[in-house]
């Protein structure tokens, strides 16, 4: 190489490397300081977030068990996200799978508007569909945000579902109509397998975007809150500790989704 | 053939379910949302009518007018600031790091913060910023200020802070993709052809990764204009973004016609942005999310 071999280029690309690792040290910095501070905050025994931290206590997270409007908010949370996950897929996956095999007149735009909801704000698609129920005199409930979470979530499951098939080598499937299988069984046998693994992590994905989800669940939700609604409300009132252990437990929840998707993503390429 | 039928079905179903849906869901609300754009408020409720009053409104008001060129700026100083941090971090990843395991451990990290929760990061710069919050009680125990400063929190700069670490990801992750599709050999030629590092930069890895960033942009852009939440807990008073405009039509001001026509404006702006970066993007096909 000629970099390598004249010495002031090796100087300059050590500094260079040095720049870097200082650049992405502080940028890792800047995204994992404040989780360390939310979740220190959690164990102070003061009710003001300042610095220094005065001892530890568990306190917070005593008086969370202790909420009954925390754990009716994280069961209504857990209701949301489990439907509109499982109604999300049920329209995502196929859309995926027509954009993948089939070619028909106004596909562009067929594409472009599933695509919509990534890019789209969440408050758009809250407030048309807040309309669309109260003209067809829906009452507002947790099953009109689970609508429009399935909705607001679609593109997430339609871009991860779209990226594996696109990589699935065609002669699989026509190998296996050409052996006499039906589209069917094709579908059964060789396509879903292929791309499970994609399912289940946009699937999971989708799971906790939704838990989280604020803007469309401010339009669409009636009397009962989900989680963030309910933290949202809080912190009208202003800022506490119990936030921060809610936060923790949060932290904590997804850290525990992430390694499981990561399992699942590694099973597939072994 | 027995199985063409049966094919047509199928076809049918997996075509018919997500059309029926946009149709339902998405169609249909926008529809209803730019019916509504063009009646009048009249107390206590709404008129079926079809005037242009409430976009003149938002076109003439200089309150309308404000907040949009502050949303505008805002998006546009957080999809900048996005771009700054991602783009060396992903030209690092691809280019510069050796082992594979830092390079996938040092992109998990970037991408893992979307999975925790967004209101809790939005939530803890608040904690941070504010006036009795951890910044400035660090600075005073330390010693480098004297009393408390207001001008972390509730302010401009506290909103593009909090949501250029909130939408990061969204830039790295477009940007990662389109500068590992840039074969290497391509920049090994460009050095033998006598380019240093940054001739090399500017006139190959930049361009060839432009779709990735237009990706980026696009993405970290319209997704900052739409937000409310950040505004409402690190904004303050002079805060709002037109997402906040449009909650309080629906909300305290009810006039569902204006917040109606506001939405349209946005879904509208959204919508050019997004067909400008989808010519960009095919010209140079990259950027899969």
């Amino acid at each position: 190489m000629t970099a390598s071999s004249n010495a002031p280029g090796l100087v300059s690309r050590y500094g260079a490397d040095t720049a870097f690792m200082t650049f992405v040290a502080l940028l890792m910095g800047f995204l994992y300081v404040p989780i360390w501070v939310l979740i220190a905050f959690s164990f102070n025994d003061s009710r003001s977030l300042t610095w220094p931290l005065s001892g530890f206590t568990l306190d917070w997270y005593r008086t969370l068990w202790a909420n009954g409007d925390i754990q009716a908010a994280v069961g209504n949370s857990f209701y949301v996200a489990t439907f509109s996950t499982l109604l999300t897929l049920l329209v995502g996956v196929p859309a995926a799978l027509a954009l993948n095999k089939f070619h028909f007149p106004g596909k562009t735009m067929f594409r472009r508007l599933i695509l919509l909801p990534i890019t789209l704000p969440g408050i758009v698609t809250g407030i048309s569909m807040l309309n669309m129920f109260r003209l067809f005199g829906f009452n507002l409930s947790l099953e009109t945000v689970i609508l429009g979470h399935a909705t607001a979530l679609l593109g997430i499951v339609v871009t991860q579902v779209f990226a594996r098939l696109q990589r699935l080598p065609k002669s699989l499937e026509e190998a296996s109509s050409d052996l006499g299988a039906n589209p069917l069984r094709t579908f059964f046998y060789i396509t879903l397998p292929n791309i499970r693994s994609a399912i289940i992590g946009a699937g999971l994905l989708s799971f906790v975007l939704s838990f989280d989800e604020i803007p469309v669940t401010f339009f669409l939700t009636g009397r009962d809150n989900t989680l963030p609604m309910y933290i949202y409300s809080t912190l009208r009132r202003g800022v506490t500790p119990e936030i921060n252990a809610v936060g923790t437990l949060i932290v904590l929840a997804s850290l525990i989704l992430i390694i499981l998707a990561v399992i699942v993503t590694r099973e597939r390429e072994r | 053939m027995s199985a063409a039928p049966r094919r047509n079905l199928a076809g049918a179903l997996i075509l018919g379910i997500p059309i029926l849906w946009i149709l339902v869901f998405m169609l249909l609300p926008y529809g209803i949302i730019v019916t509504y754009s063009f009646w009048i408020k009249k107390y206590p409720s709404f008129m079926p009518a079809f005037q242009l009053g409430n976009y003149v409104t938002l076109f003439t008001d200089p309150q309308y007018l404000q907040v949009m060129a502050r949303t505008l700026k805002i998006s546009t100083l957080v999809s900048l600031c996005s771009f700054a941090l991602a783009y060396p971090f992903a030209y690092y990843l691809v280019f510069r790091c050796r082992s594979q395991a830092l390079r996938t451990w040092l992109y998990m990290a970037v991408i893992a913060p979307l999975w925790v929760s967004y209101l809790l990061r939005a939530y803890v710069w608040k904690t941070i910023l504010g006036t009795e919050g951890i910044l400035n009680s660090f600075l005073i125990s330390t010693g480098i200020i004297a009393e408390p400063s207001p001008v972390f929190l509730y302010n401009q700069f506290a909103m593009v802070v909090t949501l250029t670490y909130i939408f990061i990801p969204f830039m790295v992750m477009p940007i990662y993709t389109a500068l590992e599709k840039i074969p290497r050999n391509l920049s090994e030629a460009s050095a033998d052809l006598g380019m240093g590092p940054w001739r090399t930069f500017l006139h190959v890895t930049l361009p060839l990764s432009m779709p990735g960033v237009a990706a980026g942009f696009t993405l970290t852009f319209c997704l900052s204009f739409g937000d409310f939440v950040a505004p409402f807990l690190v904004g303050g008073p002079d805060g709002n973004l037109v997402a906040n405009v449009i909650a309080t039509q629906f909300g305290a001001a009810l006039n569902w016609p204006l917040g109606s026509a506001l939405a349209i404006v946005m879904l509208i702006i959204v919508l050019s942005i997004v067909s400008l970066s989808d010519r960009l993007e095919s010209r140079g096909n990259g950027g899969e999310f």
